[in-house]
Parts: structure tokens; sequence; C-alpha cells
């Protein structure tokens, strides 16, 4: 239907010297342009890795040591080496020299570094993170480095030391801190998202509630308890609230809590059928599906849900708008105007409205935080006899040119970036029921969060 | 010869008559003849107490009879002389009973009034029978995938729904809009307040007053049945009419 909708291409690598001006910008870029450069028709399948081309930093990172003689001492550390091996693993962002490869004696302090051992094949490392962890008087006390150990003259990156009660929370907090730190080095700027939150639907109680955990997976805690339907929470982009659709007595309502006062706060009820809201990247308006005036429309309001106006008016539903929220200027949606749900794009007034897909089911856009590629799910090939994968794909907004994300099975959906742009979580039933999932913007460093219950429509905080 | 013939004769006359008397003194003895003692002609009676109750409820029925050999009471059967039971008649009841003996027969009877109960309590009659009604009548309405509009196959329930509604103006309605499990949780809430709206605005066509039905969308949230197949996605592709209390 629309021919400029295609796989990508060769075509493809024409944009790449435009797009990746931006010297933080994203890492999939890099994956796809690399993976283009091979790739000469229809080409679908991403996986890349080592076979990327582009050298990734080799960063050797020994467990850290107890400084101190507290018993606490030994699960702290299991918990703090495990979380920081994980956050710069899941980055992307640096190749990790494989614990076998380490000497015997590895460092808890700078003076304890034998640069030859870490600088030589076999580890051959350009970098080296260690440093130490102890408890005292019930306060956890973590010192890290960054060493550059091929410049003997002056290897320090970073040096860095945290301190807090102790606990568990506060090893994996450290660990998440120092992470950031080394991949905001050693990624050419990147902020790293150790720290940041995934909000998600779970039944786990018995009802579908909205969860929120680390984006590791760590800390599953449940936020709302309104034992009805509660979906799509979507956070403020300042961190403070989560918009969500609720099933209440005088039906689907969008519904604000307020993470500051753990509490749901005042939103105006609209009428009608009210779902999937969303945030514009300035956190002033919403915008949201609302079936008050007949059929399901997207409607933008307020932050305050004052000030509605409405966006479109085709027949068939509208419904899952999400902000450009580099530019505020477009909104992406899902319309079934013409039958099949397809993504579309329109200005943040309601004019330009623009089909992007041309084929199939797809629904559920999210924008990347550069503002120039739409993730969402389509089942590609639907139809009879083609029972089709519901699976992820990225599309470059400018050219519509797509690439298939996903590939490992089960039906996969409501996919979420990372604010760095390099990650997205998502929805998958691979695991033989609905769990979420993170991965790699180019399809790689699949993770399983969530285990308990059924686990939907994850939404990445903005920071 | 002649002497002895005659002793012979004589003996002969003899017992005769002693038989002759006897015979006849037998007979004298109760004069009159008392026709064979006239058995004593049977006596009956029935009751029944009470003697009126509700359907549902019993009475106890009580008969004596004397000189009878042959007791019976119509529609129960024969029965001992004198007796008790329990009888719980739909309707009123005339209980007959006959005692045939060798004296004769006599009748008797006791009637049971049997009137139907109060209609039950009050309040719970007309609800519940709108709601047994609606039940009964209303058709839900099935839809095809991805799709809100109503088929062809589906008009007879429509106008089944708008009979039934115009003939029970005081009954209100939901109508809920579900979906199959295929396809995406936001998506298929949309398409259910669709099929929803769909339902509501061909009954509304029908006559049927806007104010009485409410629409909801259940999306895939609460299916009918929850096999991956097809049979069972049309289950849940539907417009499912609820009575509103």
């Amino acid at each position: 239907m629309d021919e400029s909708a295609r796989p990508i291409s060769r075509l493809f690598s024409r944009l790449w010297p435009v797009s990746f001006r931006g010297a933080t910008l994203a890492l999939v870029f890099l994956a796809i342009s690399c993976l283009l450069s091979s790739a000469l028709f229809a080409q679908d399948w991403v996986k890349t890795g080592t076979s990327l081309g582009v050298a990734k930093v080799r960063l050797a990172v020994p467990d850290f040591k107890a400084s101190t003689g507290d018993p606490q001492n030994a699960a702290l550390l299991k918990t703090f080496n495990d979380t920081l091996w994980n956050d710069l693993d899941v980055s992307g962002v640096v190749e990790l020299v494989s614990k076998s490869f380490y000497p015997l004696q590895v460092p808890g302090q700078p003076p304890e570094v034998n640069f030859l051992a870490w600088n030589a094949p076999p580890p051959d490392a350009a970098m080296l993170a260690f440093g130490s962890l102890g408890v005292a008087a019930g306060r956890l006390t973590v010192q890290g480095w960054l060493y550059d150990v091929k410049n003997q003259q002056s290897p320090q990156v970073l040096g860095k030391q945290y301190s807090d009660t102790s606990s568990d929370a506060a090893a994996r907090v450290m660990a998440h801190k120092f992470a950031d730190e080394i991949i905001f080095r050693l990624g050419g700027g990147i902020t790293g998202i150790a720290e940041t939150q995934i909000y998600f639907v779970s039944d786990r109680s018995g009802h579908k509630e909205i969860w929120a955990m680390d984006y590791d997976g760590s800390n599953q805690h449940q936020i709302t308890h309104l034992g009805s339907i509660s979906l799509a929470p979507r956070v403020s982009p300042d961190g403070s609230r989560i918009a969500f659709s609720s099933l209440t007595k005088s039906g689907w309502e969008i519904m604000m809590f307020s993470l500051d006062l753990n509490r749901a706060v005042t939103f105006p009820h609209m009428g009608g059928t009210n779902l999937s809201p969303a945030w514009s990247g300035d956190g002033t308006k919403l915008a949201f599906s609302s079936s008050r005036g007949g059929e399901p429309e997207i409607y933008v309001s307020d932050a305050s849900g004052g000030n509605l106006h409405r966006m479109t008016t085709a027949k068939g539903p509208d419904v899952s708008p999400v902000w450009n929220r580099k530019t505020n200027a477009q909104i992406a949606f899902v319309s079934g105007r013409t039958g099949l749900p397809q993504i579309y794009t329109m200005e943040a007034d309601g004019t330009n409205q623009q089909r992007m897909t041309d084929q199939g089911y797809a629904v559920s856009p999210n924008w990347a935080p550069n503002g120039q590629f739409l993730t969402f799910a389509w089942v590609r090939k639907y139809g009879p006899g083609e029972p089709g994968a519901s699976d992820l794909y990225l599309m470059d907004i400018a050219s519509k040119q797509w690439v298939q994300l996903t590939h490992d099975g089960g039906r996969n959906d409501f996919p979420s970036w990372s604010p760095d742009g390099r990650h997205i979580v998502f929805q998958s039933s691979r695991s033989g029921k609905e769990e979420i999932w993170t991965m790699l913007a180019d399809g790689t460093k699949v993770q399983q969060l969530t285990f308990a219950g059924r686990n939907t429509q994850p939404n990445w905080s903005w920071k | 010869m002649k002497q002895q013939s005659i002793k012979w004769s004589l003996l002969i006359v003899a017992l005769g008559a002693v038989l002759a008397l006897s015979a006849c003194g037998k007979k004298k003895e109760p004069p009159p003849p008392p026709p064979p003692p006239a058995p004593p002609a049977p006596t009956a009676s029935i009751s029944v107490s009470p003697n009126s109750i509700q359907a549902g409820q019993s009475a106890s029925l009580t008969w004596q009879t004397s000189n009878a050999t042959d007791v019976s009471i119509d529609g129960i059967g024969a029965v001992q002389p004198n007796g008790s039971q329990s009888v719980s008649p739909t309707d009123s009841t005339t209980y007959h009973l006959i005692a045939k003996g060798s004296g004769g027969s006599q009748e008797a009877t006791a009637r049971l009034t049997v009137t139907q109960p109060p209609p039950p309590p009050p309040p719970p009659t007309p609800t519940v029978t709108d709601e047994d009604l609606f039940s009964q009548n209303i058709k839900d309405v099935y839809f095809d995938y991805d799709k809100s509009d109503i088929r062809g196959d589906q008009q007879s329930s429509i106008q089944a729904d708008v009979q039934f509604l115009n003939a029970h103006a005081n009954i209100s309605l939901t109508i809920e809009g579900h979906c199959d499990e295929r396809g995406s949780t936001d998506y298929n809430l949309a398409l259910g307040d669709q099929r929803a709206s769909a339902v509501k605005n061909a009954l509304t066509a029908g006559g049927i007053s806007a104010s009485r039905i409410k629409t909801i969308s259940y999306g895939k949230e609460k299916p009918f049945c929850t096999e991956s197949n097809e049979a069972c996605w049309q289950q849940n592709r539907r417009g499912h009419l609820v009575y509103q209390k």
C-alpha cells in the first residue's frame, strides 16, 4: 500500500552519515549500519556482536574485595559484584573480559594493581575496574576505580567512594552508580541507565496492578492496590507520577498516581473508554485514547486533564498514542481506520496524519529518545494460513524503512525505550507466558526480568 | 318267613321314624328361620384435617370403618379398614371412601380444598421474573475478527433483543464488548468499545432508548473461553448483554 515502507536495505546506508551526526547516537545505529554494509536485499534478521567490526573497549572487572572483617561483607559483595557485572554486560558499551583470564591476584586498592598482569594476554584488557567493599559500624562503604591499564603513567580514569547505611539495596544502588560512571566514560558520554526504573502491569496479586522494578529486574514491588484492572502505566518525564488506565465504576478512566505521595491523585473522569495515556517529553501534556465522543479517538489534554482537544476523527479505533519525546512535535498512534490496526504519525496538533506501516497488524508504537525511530509490535504476515508471529520492529520514520528486532518466538509486544536509547524493554510470551524482557536495541543481550505471574506493558522511566 | 319280613318292615319303619323324628326335632329348635344372621351393615367415615391447604402443603386423611371387608379410597386404592395417611394433592380433591362388607357397602367422602400459594414473596417476583425473562430472551451478538459491524447472521439476534426490550420498557441493560485473545491489549479494549457501541446503536435504531443502555469494553480481559482456537475465539468476540439491576 505504501511503497516507501520496506525492509531496510542498502538505501538505509545513505541515511547513516546524516543520522550519525549526534556524538552520543544509539549503538543501534552502528549495529544496523554495519549490518547493512553486507545486507543487500530484504534483510530483516539482525544479529550483531563481535561481528560488528566496531572494537569495544576490553574491560576487566575482577570481584571487589572485602575491606573490613564484618560478617555482612560476603553477602553484600555478592550483590555488588553481580549487579556491577550485569550492568556493564548488558550495557553493550564494553566487552567484558572473561574472569577465567584474570590473574590469581586481583587488586582491591590502587597499589595492588599489577599492570602487566592485566594489559597483556590472556586478559589483554584496556581497562580495569576494581575496588573494595566493607561494612563498619553499620555503614557500607565502597571504593571503586577505573584504570587505563595501558597507561601506566597516569592510569586513573575514575575513582569513586560511596557510603550509606548497610543494606542489600544500598549495595545494589552503589553498583548501579559505579556502573553508570564507567559507561559514561567508556561509552562516549552516554548516560547510564543502571538507576532507571521499569513500570509494568502484573497479575501476581490476583488483580492486574501497576508494579515497578529496577531496570535489571531486581526490587520488584507493587504500586497500586485497586483490586480492579489497571493497564498501560506511563511514568512522567520527571519520574514523579504514573498515568495509567483503570477499570472504575464508571468505566475505563485515566488515573494518576503520585510516586511522591504514594497515592492516587485526582484526574478528571472523561466518560467513555479511556486508554493508554502518554506523556509529552516536557511533561506538560498527556495524549490518550477516549471514546467519550462515540468512537475511540486520540485526545490531548494538559497534565492535569484540562484543556482537552480531540486530535483524530477517523472511523475505527484510534489508540496507543506516543509523543516524539525529542521534539514534542509529533505523535505516533495506532488506527484501525482501514481495517487491521496500523501505525500512523501526525503533528501534535492533529494535522498531517500519515500511515507508516503497509500491511499486517501493527500496534504499540514507542518513539526512540533520538526522535528518529519508532519501535512497534507487528504481525507482518497476517492473513489466512499465515498465522505470523508478533515481533518487534524498528522503523526509521523519515524513510519508513524497517528492521526486525525479535526472532525468538512468542508474542512480543509493548516495546519501550531506555532513556539512553540503547535498550528496549518489552513483553514476550516466548517463555510460555507473558513476561518482561529487555534487550539491546539491536536485538542482542536478551534478558528475562520477571518470572512470577503474568507481567505486561512495561514502560521505561525517562531517567 | 312271613313273620320275619314283618319284623324287617317294622324295623325299617321304626328306623325311619327315628330318623324322621330326629330330623324334625332339629328343625323345630330355632323356630322362625332367622334369615342368614343378617351380617351387620358396614359403617364408614372419613375426614381430612385440615380441610384446606395450600399447594405443596399436606393434610392428614383419617378414616374408620366397621363391618367392612373391602375398603378403598378413590385415587388411593385399597386401604386398611381403619387408618390415616398424609396427602398433598396439588388440586382440590374429594376423597371417596367405599367400605364393602357382607352387610352391604357404605360410602363416605371428605373434601380437601387446595388453594394455590400466594405468588411467593412479592419482592423477588418482579425482578426475578424480569431477569429470568431477560436471560431467556436476550441474545448476545457475535462479531468477526477485528470487526465491529453487525454481521448479517446476527440481525435476528438484534431483532429478538429489540422486540424483547420494547416489550419490557422497564428493563435497563449493560452491553459488554469482548474480544478474542489475539492482538494487543489496548487495541482490543478500543475494539471492544466499538463492538459494544455497535450493538447499542443497533438497539437504539430499533427504538430502544439510549438512556436504558450502558456500554463497557472488556477487550480481552474477561474471556468466556480460554482455548486458542477459532471456536473459542468466536465465543469471545461478542457483545454480551447483561441485565441491569
